[in-house]
């Protein structure tokens, strides 16, 4: 009825090559994005900004940041955490090194220097593949933690050994620091999440996707029709990591404030965002927001119904969000190995033929 | 001779027994890749399982205590006996067989023809898994475990070596027990591979799952037996580890140790194991040693990876491990 290609008539090549070809997803598209800008700041209060949106957006960064390594180039890497530790403080450097410059183009460069971290601990791919490769990322996750904990070069000295991020406001806003509205700070974010996605879509479904792709899909075969295993994979881990990066900055500078990187990028956060990629769906930009949203709306939801809803004491919900997640990868990986994309795009294709379907 | 020299020595040895130590969670690593393909990161959870179940036996606590007090308002946390440690070791090793077929059963069954990354994450969920439903059903509280192992400073060996050199080396009875107890295993487990019927059909089932089903070897229960003995490997490491640190959360991270331990031998070698966790465990003490000083200390976090990175860098197979023929 309302999901169809009939009628939709493309005039010109650049009309034939958009990113929703069909209608109702270009609509749809629309209305999200108008809804995120424009109704969302003003009915979120401060408890659904800090306990779901800035998650769940800075997520989003990250999980298409490591989309594109592990989905569109098959790279597995499990040193996210790491490198969000690498954005994270060179924001912090960044930020108080060069109070007057604009905290944005701080964001940006913060994800530049992180693509070149990606880049340098990319390079053992070109020899190392498959499990070998994902066990060597593990290096850089614990080496990069261990590095801004013991040089205190990166947290500027400071006594506790965390850092925190300085008051900056963007357009006379304060976007970091104890002054934010939580409007604010989400639409800062909301930003930068639609930047990624976007530029993550066209960069995967363009000349540098393709390759990622057919490195993924076989190394080999890929080089003997000439994509260049090295830079294909080199710019994926930089692609990704800048991205990772960037969701590091804001991770510290806008949603947390003040962190200590063995706590707030250790190993966890690698295996956290490497599940959302899974569940949200491998080779996926739509995906990553779905893998996002679901693994951070599940310990709120859990967490509100258990100890708030029944009384259980805190300890016990967090055991039984363990073994939840740990029942939903597998059972996800069992059902539905391509992740809620997946399922999506199976709705996708009944609509298109519903109410009639043969 | 020089203190420096002596230390150093000191250092080497420590470091072979804890090397020890990981090759033992290393090698249950190795046997259920080699037999199945699965790379099972829960492997130290499953140690973590183990010790918990273990003490919880030997103990006498109510499993899934807290949650029934919580839903019920009940209070009851123990039984109220004590099993001696033998007995409760064998009840865990029964709890691990029947572990590893629910494992089989309801996991793997379901992801036979799946690429290796898919079984992998799938491993990774059963780790979130185990490691929540163990602190449910006993809690997550640090717990004491003492089976009998000696502990504490030997001191025959310190007498001896202050004799010879006028230093007394410090190396605990427990870790020598730990390496007595790994190179029985080790032995055990080759010896198990080559001479007996189900570890030959073991050994079929790893060079080609397609031919051994031929022959008519059940794969089935070729995998129940390698998930049981790599659950035994992971009960002996749990005990070892929940010995010398107590069983706590920070038992499962000895499978990150065991990891670079795996990529240095080779994902397929017993031998491999056994070399790659000294070589570990004697590089990153020396390293700690000698440079850690240098540059703030706790460089046993990560130089393990870095020389595993460095050194497959040169040798992407590892040290014995197959070599890695790739095919169009």
């Amino acid at each position: 009825m309302f999901y169809r290609e009939a009628g939709d008539f493309k005039t010109s090549y650049t009309d034939d090559s958009q990113t929703f070809p069909i209608k109702f997803d270009r609509y749809r598209y629309y209305v999200v994005l108008v809804s995120a800008f424009a109704v969302v700041p003003f009915v979120v209060n401060d408890y659904w900004v800090n306990a779901v949106f800035l998650p769940f957006l800075i997520y989003a960064i990250a999980a298409i940041g490591l989309n594109i390594l592990v989905g569109y180039c098959g790279q597995v890497s499990l040193g996210t955490g790491g490198f969000m530790a690498v954005g994270a403080y060179s924001v912090y450097k960044l930020m108080t090194s060069f109070p007057d410059v604009s905290i944005l183009i701080h964001i940006i460069l913060a994800g530049v220097i992180t693509a070149a971290v990606g880049v340098l601990f990319g390079l053992p791919s070109l020899r190392i593949k498959g499990f070998y490769l994902a066990v060597a990322t593990l290096a850089a996750q614990f080496f990069l933690v261990w590095l801004f904990n013991r040089v205190p070069w990166f947290y500027n000295y400071s006594a506790s050994g965390q850092i925190s991020a300085p008051e900056r406001s963007f357009l006379g806003v304060p976007v970091t620091g104890a002054e934010t509205a939580p409007w604010a700070a989400y639409l800062f974010c909301l930003v930068f999440v639609v930047a990624s996605a976007i530029i993550a879509r066209n960069l995967t479904r363009g000349m540098a996707g393709r390759k990622w792709m057919a490195i993924r899909d076989m190394d080999i075969a890929a080089e003997i029709i000439g994509v260049n295993p090295l830079k294909a994979k080199l710019t994926a881990f930089a692609v990704s990591s800048f991205f990772v990066g960037i969701s590091g900055a804001l991770f510290f500078a806008v949603y947390l404030g003040a962190v200590e990187v063995g706590e707030a990028f250790g190993i966890n956060k690698s295996f956290l965002v490497l599940f959302m990629v899974i569940i949200g769906g491998l080779g996926s930009i739509f995906g990553s927001f779905a893998g996002a949203a679901f693994l951070v709306l599940l310990p709120v939801l859990l967490k509100n119904t258990l100890v708030g809803g029944l009384g259980w004491p805190t300890d016990l919900a967090a055991h039984l969000e363990f073994i939840i997640v740990g029942a939903l990868i597998i059972i996800f990986l069992i059902a539905e190995p391509h992740g809620l994309a997946q399922l999506w795009r199976v709705a996708k294709e009944k609509l298109r033929l519903w109410p009639f379907p043969h | 001779m020089p203190d420096q020299l002596i230390f150093g020595m000191e250092v080497v040895l420590n470091g072979l027994m804890a090397g020890v130590l990981y090759a033992l969670v290393a090698l249950g690593f190795v046997l259920i890749y080699k037999a199945s393909g699965i790379f099972n990161y829960a492997q130290g959870v499953m140690a973590l399982f183990a010790a918990m179940t273990l003490v919880g036996m030997m103990e006498g606590r109510v499993p899934f205590s807290h949650l029934i007090n919580a839903i019920f308002g009940t209070e009851i946390h123990h039984f109220g006996w004590h099993l001696p440690g033998l007995l409760a070791i064998l009840l865990t090793m029964v709890i691990m067989v029947v572990l590893a077929w629910i494992v089989n059963q309801l996991i793997f069954r379901h992801l036979v023809n799946q690429e290796p990354i898919i079984l992998f994450m799938a491993t990774i969920g059963l780790a979130y898994f185990l490691e929540g439903f163990g602190d449910m059903m006993w809690g997550s509280d640090i717990k004491k475990l003492d089976v009998g192992l000696p502990q504490g400073i030997n001191d025959w060996i310190d007498a001896t070596t202050f004799e010879i050199m006028g230093y007394g080396f410090f190396i605990d009875n427990l870790d020598i027990v730990a390496t007595g107890v790994a190179a029985l295993l080790v032995i055990a487990l080759v010896a198990f591979a080559q001479y007996s019927k189900q570890g030959r059909a073991m050994r079929a089932v790893a060079d080609d799952h397609q031919a051994a089903l031929s022959v008519g070897i059940s794969l089935n229960f070729i995998w129940v037996m390698v998930w049981s003995l790599a659950g035994f490997v992971a009960l002996v490491a749990g005990i070892m580890w929940g010995t010398k640190s107590g069983v706590q959360f920070s038992l499962s991270l000895i499978a990150l140790k065991a990891l670079p331990v795996l990529m240095l031998g080779g994902f397929t070698s017993i031998p491999g194991a056994i070399v790659g966790g000294l070589i570990i465990g004697v590089g990153e003490k020396l390293f700690e040693f000698a440079i850690g000083p240098m540059v703030g200390g706790a460089t046993e976090n990560w130089f393990a990876y870095v020389l595993a990175l460095i050194f497959l860098v040169f040798r992407p197979q590892g040290l014995f491990g197959e070599k890695i023929i790739e095919r169009v």
